[in-house]
């Protein structure tokens, strides 16, 4: 049996925003009762359009912000009644990278303090510190000869490399990946996605990669995870999500991903209207109704439930209760 | 028969840099017929965007050199005066670019921005107004009375790129010029702004000249696609014959780096090294310092055009390309 990492049972995090110039006290659900169990081992897809509160799971995973309800149980330990020894090591057991590297590495900074400030942080001495900041670029297949470059001398591909070499100098089990590879080139994007696997497989790390790019998921997680407006609608095996997509949403989004085949191009595809919706003016009942194509009216006035069908594939919709294991 | 529209001929376009000039387009000819999706693919900074530029001579003055013609219609648009230019953007060319906020007036309603263009051509404001109302229909804009009355940041990034969209459309050109124009959009929405190109396509039977960094759209809208390596077009051809037979090594090796597959069925093929400077101008080929296959020749002396089909072509050394 595999070794859950993470575990979120029904975890909500809601912002509140005033409305109009009468104040009218709202809620923005960006993650609204989220469930999911990340394995040791494993890397994990989360997919969804902009705005549909993936960055902002992210930022609850990493304890950036408390969530409203529930909580985020790492390793056994509840994130919320974490003792500050347990909150400091669990600082340097998960790790993130950020989207676009050149925003997220001081510009005055080299490379050799940038990658040491996590250390120094922590309380490395710096002798050790300097060891561990040539290793770790070696790690990433960087030449030391950059470490003391500054940010603005660098490609964008070099720059994630520094940026992934950063998040391991702690040796972290898990790093969260927040679109890796979507401010970079193709060619560039191949080597970074080889390097990210090539890492996983050698230091036995755990991945939750978010992004938006359904072919590098395909090719990257072994799981996916689909969001739609602050609700995961579906859950499970990469394979079978991309062949064989429960949740009409995760249908839509298989469709409307470009084919990388010219052959496939005149095949017969669902595309889905509309867009994303906001996340303050929900629509009641499933909030993907109004762009549904199987839509009942139950849809409209109830919220569907989370249902499990075989091989821990999990999905939220209507469609599949009456059905279940079967469908 | 179909019929020509716009024809690059060698054209080189250089920039003055502080060392001396940059050469970002090199040599590039190639020609696009009339309702025909023209791809033009490469990585940054490899030119994509210089040549659209260069077009509608929309790049900062006297900070280049362009060499070579440019046919629009059979006429050579160098030899327009800026004023004839200027009859000829929007009305015959038009152009979307990646990030519509950027090309929206933040203070007027989207209606109304879309309207002014309509209005250049002597038509009254109530007419103009009608017709917006028509094209935000065929742009399939939600609620299109109320969209045109809605400011630039009351719209998401799928409807502004369709306001860009309807803006070009209200004059008809016959060549729309779209740089990344689903770049910075959703999947779901990058489906329907396609979906709303190749109907115009069909409809209008307008030319599109799309410049992207993505395979996918190319693979999903493209007829003929050029692809391009640090200045120059390395190969062209159909979309069919640059993904099932690509010949250049560098087409090659950037097939085989998309994500087709899954991680169980190997790594992806990567391309080591990287772009060179273009300031030196050296003869040779671009490619030569990342190239499988280099051989001495390559490193001094420029390319040769390979004929593969009629329309099928690649520039390389190596007579049947990388194998």
């Amino acid at each position: 049996m595999s070794e859950a990492v993470i575990e979120l049972n029904n975890l909500k995090k809601y912002f509140k925003i005033n409305i109009g110039i009468k104040n009218k006290k709202a809620y923005v659900k960006a993650v609204d009762g989220v469930t999911l169990t990340i394995n040791k081992g494993e890397i994990v897809g989360l997919v969804g359009e902009s705005g549909s509160g993936k960055t902002t799971l992210a930022r609850v995973l990493l304890n950036l912000t408390k969530p409203t309800d529930s909580h985020v149980v790492f390793n056994g330990v509840n994130l919320s009644k974490a003792t500050s020894k347990e909150m400091k090591k669990f600082r340097t057991e998960v790790a993130v990278v950020f989207q676009d590297p050149a925003s997220n590495l001081n510009p005055r900074d080299t490379v050799m303090n940038s990658i040491m400030r996590p250390m120094i942080l922590h309380g490395i001495s710096k002798k050790i510190a300097k060891q561990k900041a040539i290793d770790s670029l070696e790690l990433v297949k960087m030449d030391s000869r950059y470490l003391n470059s500054y940010p603005h001398q660098l490609s964008g591909g070099q720059l994630q490399r520094i940026a992934i070499a950063r998040a391991l100098v702690l040796d972290p089990k898990v790093m969260i990946l927040d679109e890796p590879t979507s401010a970079l080139d193709i060619s560039v994007q191949a080597q970074i996605l080889n390097l990210l696997l090539d890492l996983q497989e050698s230091l036995g790390l755990t991945y939750l990669v978010i992004t938006h790019d359904l072919n590098v998921i395909r090719y990257i997680s072994d799981r996916v995870a689909v969001m739609y407006l602050g609700k995961l609608v579906e859950f499970g095996p990469t394979k079978e999500i991309i062949e064989n997509p429960k949740h009409p949403y995760t249908e839509g989004l298989m469709a409307a991903s470009p084919i990388l085949n010219p052959h496939d191009r005149d095949k017969e595809k669902y595309l889905m209207q509309g867009d994303p919706g906001s996340l303050i003016n929900l629509p009641t009942g499933c909030h993907f109704h109004p762009r549904c194509p199987y839509y009942t009216e139950r849809c409209q006035n109830e919220q569907p439930q989370n249902i499990i069908l075989s091989n821990g594939h999990q999905v939220t919709c209507f469609k599949y209760e009456l059905f279940g294991k079967n469908s | 028969m179909s019929e020509e529209l716009l024809k690059l001929n060698k054209l080189y376009v250089d920039y003055k840099v502080k060392e001396g000039y940059l050469s970002a387009v090199k040599k590039v000819s190639f020609s696009i017929n009339k309702g025909e999706i023209f791809a033009i693919v490469g990585e940054s900074g490899c030119g994509k965007s210089t040549i659209a530029h260069s077009i509608l001579r929309l790049l900062p003055e006297h900070n280049e050199i362009i060499k070579g013609n440019i046919f629009f219609n059979g006429e050579d648009l160098h030899e327009y005066t800026d004023k004839q230019l200027e009859s000829i953007r929007g009305r015959e060319i038009g152009m979307i670019f990646q990030n519509p906020l950027d090309s929206l007036n933040p203070v007027y309603t989207t209606g109304f921005q879309v309207a002014e263009g309509i209005m250049l051509d002597n038509v009254s404001k109530q007419e103009a107004w009608n017709r917006v109302i028509n094209l935000y229909n065929d742009v399939k804009m939600p609620d299109a009375e109320k969209r045109a009355k809605s400011f630039p940041h009351e719209l998401s990034g799928g409807m502004r790129q369709r306001v860009m969209i309807a803006m070009m459309l209200s004059r008809t050109p016959q060549l729309l010029i779209a740089d990344e124009p689903t770049t910075a959009l959703d999947v779901t929405i990058e489906a329907q702004i396609l979906n709303i190109i190749k109907t115009l396509r069909d409809e209008y039977n307008t030319a599109v000249m799309l410049i992207t960094h993505n395979f996918g759209l190319v693979a999903e809208v493209a007829d003929k696609v050029a692809v391009m390596y640090a200045g120059e077009v390395v190969e062209q051809g159909t979309v069919f014959d640059i993904f099932d037979n690509p010949k250049h090594p560098y087409t090659k090796l950037l097939m085989k780096s998309l994500p087709r597959k899954a991680k169980s069925e190997g790594r992806l093929q990567t391309i080591n090294g990287s772009v060179p400077r273009l300031t030196e101008n050296k003869p040779g080929c671009r490619f030569e310092n990342r190239c499988p296959y280099v051989m001495d020749i390559c490193k001094i002396k420029d390319t040769e055009r390979r004929i593969v089909t009629e329309s099928h072509f690649f520039n390389c050394h190596l007579e049947k390309g990388g194998e």
